[in-house]
């Protein structure tokens, strides 16, 4: 435990300001996501990601998110296990066939109102798998789309500014 | 000791003839006649080889029928035997009865190309759902990948346990966190599980047939897309398959950087994995600190590769840029840093007793059912299994920079999880040791164009195991199959095995110390 107690203290706080690539100021749109989350979301975004055939390189940033440098737990966003309980679905793609029904169900799973984000160069149009027998392509072509967030894969940093940018679009 | 090849010349009675216009020379191939396909197979277990892959291949383009293909491995040797089908009767005696994993190769092989297992006790698709047509083949040079199928009523039947008091919990696709989608269907008693069947397949992009519609070039980028956290391991799987059919040769710097980035890939993974086990098991403390270990790494690929998972980082004939002095000594003092946290962690981990209490005798895969079930990678080494393409299969620099390869024998959770740090140590120490020897000279050399109708193979240790990838040229000298085995597609019969007679919750943490990919499974 002491061993624990002092890894702990000495690796301090690592959570940083997020590092969004625009020249605006970062604080203020850090600030700003917070603010939005706070007036619209009661102070929680809670977000369902749904894995619609992606080679899990989507979800590997998504999980750094979380990680203590992002740590996007400060500014109010959290990810939930069940599509109810969601305010945001973070699908990554592109959507297989084998897929498309369970993305539908969990799209009508979730409460409305709802906002969807298309993660990733696939989840924009299908990326390099494009279209085909197995390839639906793009999450556009299965259920309505919010915003999209380019990348392969987008950073964490990318996530951060994509769901600020479709907050703002949206208020 | 006599190879495979010798083995099977001697003791087959019918002719092995060996085929040409294969690469490289060091696996060999051979064809049967499509009678003793099973025959072969026989012979080769009763000398301890290893069903490693089996697939087929249309090859009408090249004047033939289809071909089916499987690929054998014995300690440092691998063998390919083949048979040719013809196109009106494309049957073959199943490898069922001798292997195991031929069982969910051939329902694939059954599914995507149309080609039948003779023997095979499950008709049922794989990787193909119920509501595809039952006769689109997608492999077949017939079928036209870019349209869209029809969906078709049917249901998949899933085995079922049956008795008092036997109840049923179907998990997935969408299931629980950040994670690629998957179908489990549990039986259990209480709180045991009496059985688990796996469904996989949702994340089916079609990869194999996308391949055939790609230049050579073009192709290394989707290799590195099969599995997103693999993508060093596979783009150069791919890459390496390419070059031994082009003759090219690799100049010994891009070597040398391929290594440091398959290593630096291993690292990131293992830390992620090691912190996931610990979260399941609520120590929470654990998942926090590697993972910040690993996101230091990722921005330092960032920062000397280009990209945080070093994606298409290796390309045909080389890698997309080299390492310079100054690099090299970011990576150096880096591996400090992350090799004097790492080990704090460790002792942490092995001195938490309620993590031992958790981990020790959970998910138990016996050596003999890891053999039996054809298990490779890190999954096989904590079951006692000796096996590890670095050594076995080595290329440069590994043929020069010998790998210690830790095995364990429990098979359980804690071996697996321990099998990690260890691999962890050892990759941080042969980092060090290849920057060290590390050659001067080019980044990549020009990679021809492969001659009509020939083949390469390549296996190659990623973190999760070995990853073969088997490419054939078609007659103008364009791809005509790309073969994708990822080690997933060994080793999740192995999470059905280790899981019985464990508790429903300890699932999860089963599932974390083998963390298959769904991408590389489902191709």
């Amino acid at each position: 435990m002491i061993r624990i107690l002092y890894q702990i203290l000495r690796t301090g706080i690592k959570t940083e300001p997020v590092d969004l690539p625009a020249d605006t100021d970062i604080r203020e749109i850090g600030a700003e996501l917070k603010a939005i989350i706070d007036r619209h979301f009661n102070g929680s975004l809670t977000i369902r990601q749904v894995d619609a055939g992606s080679c899990n390189g989507c979800e590997l940033e998504i999980h750094a998110m979380n990680n203590v440098f992002y740590n996007c737990e400060q500014y109010g966003i959290h990810f939930t296990a069940s599509p109810r309980f969601a305010d945001m679905l973070l699908v990554t793609g592109p959507v297989s066939r084998n897929m498309e029904i369970a993305l539908k169900r969990t799209y009508n799973s979730t409460p409305a109102p709802k906002l969807v984000a298309a993660v990733g160069d696939c989840g924009r149009d299908g990326g390099i798998f494009g279209k085909s027998y197995a390839s639906l392509g793009g999450i556009h072509e299965v259920i309505p789309v919010d915003a999209v967030i380019p990348g392969c894969p987008p950073s964490p940093a990318d996530l951060l500014g994509g769901i600020l940018k479709l907050l703002k679009n949206k208020q | 000791m006599k190879t495979l090849l010798e083995i099977l010349t001697a003791e087959l009675d019918a002719p092995v003839s060996p085929v040409s216009g294969t690469f490289p020379a060091t696996v060999p191939v051979c064809s049967v006649p499509r009678e003793r396909f099973a025959e072969a197979a026989r012979l080769l277990k009763r000398a301890g080889a290893l069903l490693a892959a089996e697939w087929a291949s249309d090859e009408t383009h090249l004047g033939r029928g289809f071909g089916v293909y499987a690929c054998y491995r014995r300690d440092s040797g691998y063998l390919i035997v083949c048979a040719a089908l013809p196109l009106d009767d494309p049957s073959f005696p199943s490898l069922t009865r001798r292997f195991v994993p031929a069982y969910r190769f051939e329902r694939q092989m059954h599914s995507l190309m149309g080609v039948v297992p003779d023997g095979h006790l499950d008709p049922r698709p794989w990787i193909k759902f119920e509501d595809w047509p039952e006769d689109a083949f997608p492999l077949r040079k017939t079928f036209d990948g870019s349209q869209a199928l029809p969906r078709v009523a049917g249901e998949y039947v899933f085995g079922k346990a049956e008795g008092e008091g036997i109840y049923e919990i179907p998990v997935g696709p969408v299931h629980a966190g950040i994670i690629e989608p998957g179908h489990f269907r549990f039986q259990a008693m209480g709180e045991d599980i009496i059985n688990l069947e796996e469904r996989l397949g949702y994340v089916h992009k079609g990869i194999e047939k996308r391949f055939e519609s790609l230049s050579w070039q073009e192709a290394a980028r989707l290799a590195g897309r099969v599995s997103g956290d693999t993508t060093v391991a596979h783009s150069l799987a791919y890459c390496m398959a390419l070059e031994a059919m082009t003759g090219c040769m690799v100049p010994d710097h891009a070597q040398w950087v391929r290594a440091v980035m398959l290593e630096r890939e291993r690292i990131a993974n293992h830390l992620g994995d090691i912190g996931a086990i610990c979260n399941d098991v609520a120590f929470a403390f654990m998942l926090y600190q590697t993972m910040r270990l690993k996101e230091t790494m990722l921005r330092t690929n960032k920062e000397i590769f280009g990209h945080r998972f070093m994606m298409d980082c290796v390309v045909p004939g080389g890698v997309a840029a080299g390492l310079d002095a100054q690099y090299k000594a970011v990576i150096l003092e880096e591996l400090s840093a992350v090799e004097d946290e790492f080990e704090r962690l460790v002792m942490i981990f092995d001195e938490n007793s309620s993590l031992e209490d958790r981990t020790r005798s959970t998910g138990i895969l016996s050596a003999e059912e890891a053999r039996d079930l054809g298990m490779t990678g890190l999954v096989a080494r904590a079951s006692g299994m000796q096996l590890d393409c670095r050594k076995d299969f080595p290329f440069a620099p590994y043929d020069r920079i010998p790998v210690n390869i830790p095995v364990m024998s429990a098979g359980d959770v804690h071996a697996r999880a321990w099998v990690r740090i260890e691999e962890v140590r050892e990759s941080l120490r042969l980092i060090r040791e290849m920057i060290s020897t590390m050659p001067k000279g080019q980044r990549s050399a020009p990679v021809g164009s492969p001659a009509a109708d020939t083949t390469g193979f390549a296996a190659v240790e990623g973190w999760r195991g070995e990853i073969i990838y088997w490419l054939q040229s078609g007659p103008k000298g364009e791809i005509n199959r790309s073969m994708v085995r990822d080690p997933s597609s060994l080793c999740w019969i192995g999470l059905e095995r280790c899981v019985l007679g464990n508790i429903v919750p300890d699932f999860p943490l089963c599932n974390k110390s083998f963390n298959q990919s769904y991408s590389g499974n489902d191709v």
